[in-house]
């Protein structure tokens, strides 16, 4: 007899719990290593304390009353509760304080397009250590973390969230047009961007400007380029490439127009893509404003990986397939645009993760 | 490397398909066996694979392809609700240019002389909405504050007021002469719809370099580029 599981949902059987296991048991490793002890927080959090974060797009989907009446989430990501954690269990600790996590997280996606309402997560949390040097310890875990899973030709996009926002406030697009273009920057949809500033009252230079950086996305020479209206952003990107070491930096691709669509994020931003899928394997980024929030203040930074994509670009590698994306290994080594994919991970490996 | 700097791309059979072709022909791909072979749907020499319009999107997110080119009803339809489930971006694509051609209307409309759908509101409080395009309709007629009953139609839209299941219908049209013809008349102009060239996220950081070449070479053509 067959009997349903909820849509989004699935058992996971031996076979793959094996390799599963292997993947996690190898960041495990890593976080570890690095001093990231691992946490578990409560799958279902009241409703109201997950409420004080920001978290726009990944709000919490499935909502249930327990017998007080009151209302519980299960939670749609691991920073938020454990922002919670820090200001309830380490309210007088002194910072940095170092966490890492396995977890099972639940969204409100569309699950006929194949995304699942349930993933399990992997990620750490650098709480107390600011910008730039937490961010590059946050980049050099990543980095080791993808590493010791045997990933080859993955590539971390890093932004800034402050950069977008900056650069309209200094280029004096007018205030009730910058949540508009903000959106459509989210949505990715540069035909909607450009039509919003061309009707937002901006200057024609400042238009010009606001479509193109956006746009910008290579190697660190990037950054000495601008835009000079968002220089904090981009001083910050730079100075972080500075800290990056070479098996680290020849990761990154510098990306001026990289937003992520979760609230929270308040400095450097980061999406981990790997040509053999089509979308980011996870992501993360600063936070420094959310453990404030929770009555701490203190700067924070993290990431998160998704174990379903990881596991899918391990195997996408190593069949060599990954649709036709395993073209983008021809041309990433091909036209000089970025270091050959075997540059980054020997070093990085080289290095001792 | 080839003419499309070694992408690939999703290319739509349909409507849009002879004026993609000729987008691809001028940015110097070899577009010979393309035009004449109707059959095939992998052309790997020229980096392009043909399907649907619909699926371009899917495969464009799936990452088998860089780039697409597919209507921005396409697009508009399979954006999530906004709110509630799956709210936020719809397709996990770059949405890069707006290429100017497959220019369309999405419209609402229905049958000549008194408006049987203002009756049907005014009456039983809902009315009733042929369409292929159930989420455009639904967030049309919402947005507008009307409470209605969308009908999925797969096949000529027209039929569905004209047989009387429906009020009204919500098609794509170019010209009106379907409309015309069938004795229907435009009530409103819901949103005008062109021909989009999207990206795949992953490619459009990867292949940056490529994609924004093309992306330049696209915008200094007089046709497409210009119309913009």
């Amino acid at each position: 007899m067959i009997h349903p599981i909820p849509s989004g949902t699935r058992d996971v059987l031996p076979d793959e719990t094996r390799e599963a296991r292997a993947i996690t048991d190898a960041l495990r490793g890593v976080f570890e290593r690095h001093g990231y002890g691992e946490v578990y927080t409560p799958a279902l959090e009241y409703e109201s304390v997950l409420a004080r974060a920001p978290l726009a797009e990944a709000q919490p989907a499935y909502r249930v009353f327990d017998e007080a009446g009151e209302v519980l989430v299960l939670r749609s990501d691991m920073t938020v509760p454990i922002a919670r954690v820090v200001a309830s269990r380490y309210a007088t600790v002194e910072p940095p304080l170092r966490f890492c996590y396995f977890a099972h997280c639940y969204r409100g996606v569309a699950p006929a397009r194949g995304q699942p309402r349930e993933l399990l997560q992997a990620g750490i949390e650098l709480v107390g250590a600011p910008a730039p040097e937490g961010t590059a310890e946050a980049l050099t875990v990543l980095c080791r973390a993808l590493d010791a899973t045997g990933l080859k030709d993955y590539r971390i996009g890093v932004g800034d969230a402050s950069l977008y926002p900056a650069l309209m406030a200094s280029l004096q697009v007018p205030e009730n047009a910058r949540e508009g273009l903000m959106r459509a920057l989210v949505m990715r949809d540069f035909v909607e961007l450009e039509r919003r500033l061309h009707e937002s009252g901006a200057a024609p230079a400042a238009v010009e400007l606001l479509l193109e950086v956006p746009q910008r996305r290579g190697g660190p020479e990037l950054l000495a380029e601008g835009p000079e209206q968002a220089a904090e952003a981009v001083t910050g990107l730079r100075r972080l490439h500075e800290l990056l070491e070479p098996g680290v930096a020849a990761r990154v691709i510098f990306d001026l127009g990289l937003v992520r669509n979760i609230g929270y994020y308040t400095g450097a931003v980061f999406d981990v893509y790997d040509p053999a899928l089509g979308a980011p394997l996870g992501g993360g980024g600063r936070y420094d404003d959310l453990l404030g929030r929770f009555g701490r203040s203190l700067p924070a930074v993290g990431f998160a990986l998704g174990i379903d994509r990881l596991h899918l670009a391990l195997a996408g590698e190593e069949r060599g397939t990954g649709a036709l994306l395993a073209h983008a290994l021809g041309s990433l080594g091909g036209d000089g645009e970025l270091p050959g994919p075997g540059v980054g991970s020997s070093a990085t490996r080289g290095s001792g993760a | 490397m080839s003419a499309l700097g070694g992408l690939t791309v999703a290319v739509p059979r349909g409507a849009l398909f002879d004026d993609t072709v000729d987008l691809l022909t001028e940015l110097g791909v070899d577009t010979g066996e393309l035009r004449t072979n109707d059959r095939k749907l992998l052309f790997e020499d020229i980096g392009v694979i043909t399907m649907r319009p619909s699926d371009v999107p899917t495969y464009v997110e799936a990452g088998a392809a860089d780039l697409g080119i597919t209507g921005k009803d396409v697009l508009l339809e399979q954006a999530a609700q906004e709110g509630g489930w799956g709210s936020g971006p719809g397709r996990n694509v770059y949405e890069l240019l707006d290429l100017g051609y497959g220019r369309c209307t999405m419209v609402l409309a229905g049958k000549a002389g008194p408006d049987p759908a203002a009756e049907a509101l005014r009456r039983l409080g809902v009315m009733r909405v042929a369409t292929k395009y159930p989420r455009i309709a639904a967030r049309h007629l919402e947005q507008t504050g009307r409470q209605a009953e969308i009908v999925e139609v797969k096949g000529s839209v027209e039929l569905a007021p004209l047989a009387g299941i429906v009020e009204a219908i919500v098609d794509l049209t170019a010209t009106g002469t379907t409309l015309r013809e069938n004795n229907l008349v435009v009530r409103e102009e819901i949103v005008v719809c062109t021909a989009r060239l999207i990206a795949n996220p992953v490619a459009h950081k990867l292949k940056a370099a490529a994609i924004d070449e093309l992306q330049r070479r696209v915008r200094a053509l007089p046709v497409s580029g210009g119309a913009r």
